[in-house]
């Protein structure tokens, strides 16, 4: 009923003792996307773990759709995907095993034929059935991003450093389902050392 | 532009109803497929059972008297350490190439997530052992009933085990300390296990009833599955904050 | 949440304030009651008939076992309330407490040891609550080294206040099978429960020994506190007006 929005009031995260920020206020709306920029070690990923629910606040509240994020455990777990620096991919399985595993646990099951379908977009045509141990670096990414194909009514893509360790083909590939994503009425938070081939963020944060 | 909105409202409340165990197979299938592929790690600590329990022997010395004697608290000694040492990578594993996150971040209570990675470990791990076990009883001399006893306290014990393992194995996740500090943290809380199961043995063989300690096996057996994954998952989210 | 008065003294500096007042006299307390404690049980009491004077022992193993218990829960109770309430100062009150507690312990199975020589033989027994004592022992090793292995205070604090969570509720099992397996296989049972009936001196003596181990472990689990809160918070003003009190004053 609510539409789909991502507020954090009053934010603050202390790690190890070290307070990494506080007092962060953000709005996200449908359609927005907020990019993360921080210097190494400023607390980029934290604050996407954070928005993500696998870190909790010291302080403050995520809110999504209106709610703390903490009383709606189902609808939060589904609506939001959250791709870190690891691919996340099982060594002793092929791609497709992989693939399916992942969107099961997601919440938004995927049909063989699905996840053969995202994985021939992510340009993985004949490579889904070789262990990912074999694959490359960039095919493995590859790999990893194809969740993406698979999580179109996953309204929140937190993506920490997608664009690393892909080609120019594979940029321009990722940079045009974030367009899609958006224009679907999606949000996005991310962070990138890079430039992001994206129209201008709505928001943008720097730690 | 509403698009994600609408499609999320229809989709969710039908997603809501898949089946509150396909988490735990989907897990259990995918760990036992990974097991499968990957049986050394199987096979060392079969490997480390059988010559742990070898040892004792080398140790105490030939008398079949004594063997008999200790060979229930001798094999029951055994499995503890050849179930529980191997489970300190229970969770490493996952927490190094990112799959463990996919299991917090899901909508599936992490509880019965947990308990589908526990079981499809004690499946492909700790089953072999239980099998594996009659052999050595044999080489203990045990009578054929005392070992079908042996072998029932086992079934019942060894997911116990698992379950208290795993917990240690979410406190230590990534820690210098290891498989020994896991143990340390682990070992104390299965005596009663250790008590009950080759007690079942020693009744059995002095001609006692033994319902008592299988009832107390399985009286454990429920606490274990009742509360470990549960706060296995909370382990696992401390870790990983 | 309302703050009530409870929680006044959960800020730092005022509980490092507070305890500090109390330590002393705890201390002093302890000492008092331990020595009269002492010269009743050892002077006072009369000998036991079976056991001649090695049973005096007990004065020290008794108490010790119990504050050995009591300690763990206690630590356990604090370790729940820093684990489920995110106070961290209940969490460093279970961490002050557990050196204690292990101590505790190790005395009553040391005094057990000596208890069982004179009396047995041996120096030692796989009595009931003396295996038992021996996991407890175990128990508080582990909470220890799991929080001494995890670098980040706050995951060390809750994932050791799970643990101990975990083992509270273990004890009683472990404390049954430990008997049951111990009634099991000694037909005559060779246990170090037979306490001889109890005079009144021997009462007194008991109570007074009691109250001595009770007044230490109040007075070192709030020093060690202390200590603990000072570490973790030297960042602070308190603390470094704590730490530094003469430069303070110029």
């Amino acid at each position: 009923m609510n539409t789909p929005g991502l507020v954090l009031e009053s934010v603050a995260c202390t790690r190890g003792g070290r307070t990494l920020f506080e007092g962060l206020d953000l709005t996200l709306s449908a359609g927005q996307w907020l990019q993360v920029r921080g210097a190494n070690g400023a607390g980029k990923t934290s604050l996407l773990r954070l928005v993500s629910g696998l870190l909790p606040p010291s302080a403050g509240e995520v809110r999504w759709r209106g709610e703390p994020v903490a009383g709606q455990r189902d609808r939060w777990c589904r609506e939001r995907l959250y791709l870190g620096h690891e691919a996340a991919l099982k060594d002793d399985l092929d791609p497709l095993e992989n693939l399916q595993s992942a969107s099961l646990l997601a919440g938004w099951p995927a049909s063989r034929a699905e996840a053969r379908a995202a994985l021939t977009d992510a340009g993985l045509r004949g490579c889904e059935r070789t262990p990912v141990r074999r694959l490359s670096q960039g095919q493995r990414r590859r790999c990893g991003l194809a969740r993406l194909l698979l999580s179109r009514s996953t309204p929140l893509w937190v993506l920490d450093e997608p664009f690393n360790a892909l080609d120019a083909d594979a940029c321009r590939w990722l940079a045009e389902r974030l367009g899609e994503h958006l224009q679907r009425g999606g949000l996005l938070v991310l962070t990138s050392h890079q430039s992001v081939p994206l129209p201008p963020p709505a928001r943008e944060l720097q730690l | 532009m509403n698009t994600l909105a609408t499609a999320a409202d229809h989709a969710a409340p039908d997603a809501a109803l898949p089946g509150l165990f396909d988490g735990l197979r989907a897990v259990f299938q995918r760990d036992l497929r990974i097991a499968l592929r990957r049986r050394s790690d199987t096979l060392a600590a079969l490997v480390f059972f059988v010559l742990v329990v070898s040892l004792f022997p080398l140790g105490v010395g030939p008398e079949p008297g004594l063997l008999r004697t200790m060979a229930p608290g001798v094999v029951w000694v055994a499995a503890l350490l050849a179930c529980t040492l191997p489970l300190s990578r229970l969770f490493a594993d996952d927490h190094a190439d990112g799959t463990l996150e996919l299991l917090l971040l899901s909508p599936h209570p992490l509880a019965l997530l947990v308990l589908g990675k526990v079981a499809a470990h004690w499946v492909a791990g700790v089953l072999p052992l239980v099998l594996v076990a009659p052999v050595l009883a044999l080489q203990f001399g045990l009578p054929a009933s005392a070992i079908g006893v042996l072998v029932a306290s086992l079934l019942l014990g060894s997911p116990v085990l698992s379950l208290v393992g795993s917990l240690g194995a979410a406190l230590t996740l990534g820690l210098r300390g290891g498989g020994v500090l896991m143990s340390l943290l682990v070992l104390p809380l299965l005596v009663p296990v250790l008590i009950f199961g080759a007690g079942a043995v020693q009744a059995h063989l002095a001609g006692l009833d033994v319902v008592g300690h299988f009832s107390l096996l399985g009286a454990l057996l429920l606490l274990a599955l009742l509360a470990a994954p549960a706060v296995t998952g909370a382990a696992l989210r401390i870790a990983l904050e | 949440m309302t703050r009530i008065n409870l929680f006044h003294f959960a800020a730092p500096a005022r509980f490092h304030a507070l305890a500090g007042r109390l330590v002393p006299w705890f201390g002093s307390a302890a000492v008092v009651l331990a020595a009269l404690g002492l010269y009743v049980g050892f002077f006072v009491a009369p000998s036991d008939a079976q056991q001649g004077e090695a049973y005096r022992i007990i004065y020290v193993h008794v108490p010790a076992a119990w504050m050995s218990m009591f300690v763990y829960l206690v630590m356990a109770v604090w370790a729940g309330v820093g684990l489920v309430f995110n106070a961290r100062l209940a969490s460093v009150m279970a961490l002050a407490l557990a050196p204690t507690g292990a101590l505790m312990t190790f005395l009553a199975l040391w005094t057990g040891a000596l208890w069982g020589q004179p009396t047995w033989g041996t120096w030692w027994v796989w009595d009931a609550r003396l295996t038992s004592e021996l996991v407890l022992l175990f128990l508080y090793i582990g909470f220890m080294a799991l929080h001494g292995a995890i670098d980040d205070p706050r995951r060390a604090d809750r994932a050791a206040g799970l643990l101990a969570l975990v083992g509270v509720v273990n004890l009683p099992i472990i404390y049954f099978s430990v008997q049951w397996w111990n009634t099991l296989h000694q037909g005559a049972s060779v246990t170090l429960n037979k306490a001889p009936s109890m005079a009144t001196p021997m009462l007194l003596g008991m109570l007074l020994m009691s109250l001595a181990a009770w007044a230490y472990c109040i007075a070192m689990g709030l020093a060690r506190a202390r200590v603990l809160l000072l570490e973790r918070e030297r960042h602070t003003e308190w603390a470094r007006a704590a730490l530094h009190p003469s430069a303070e004053a110029a």
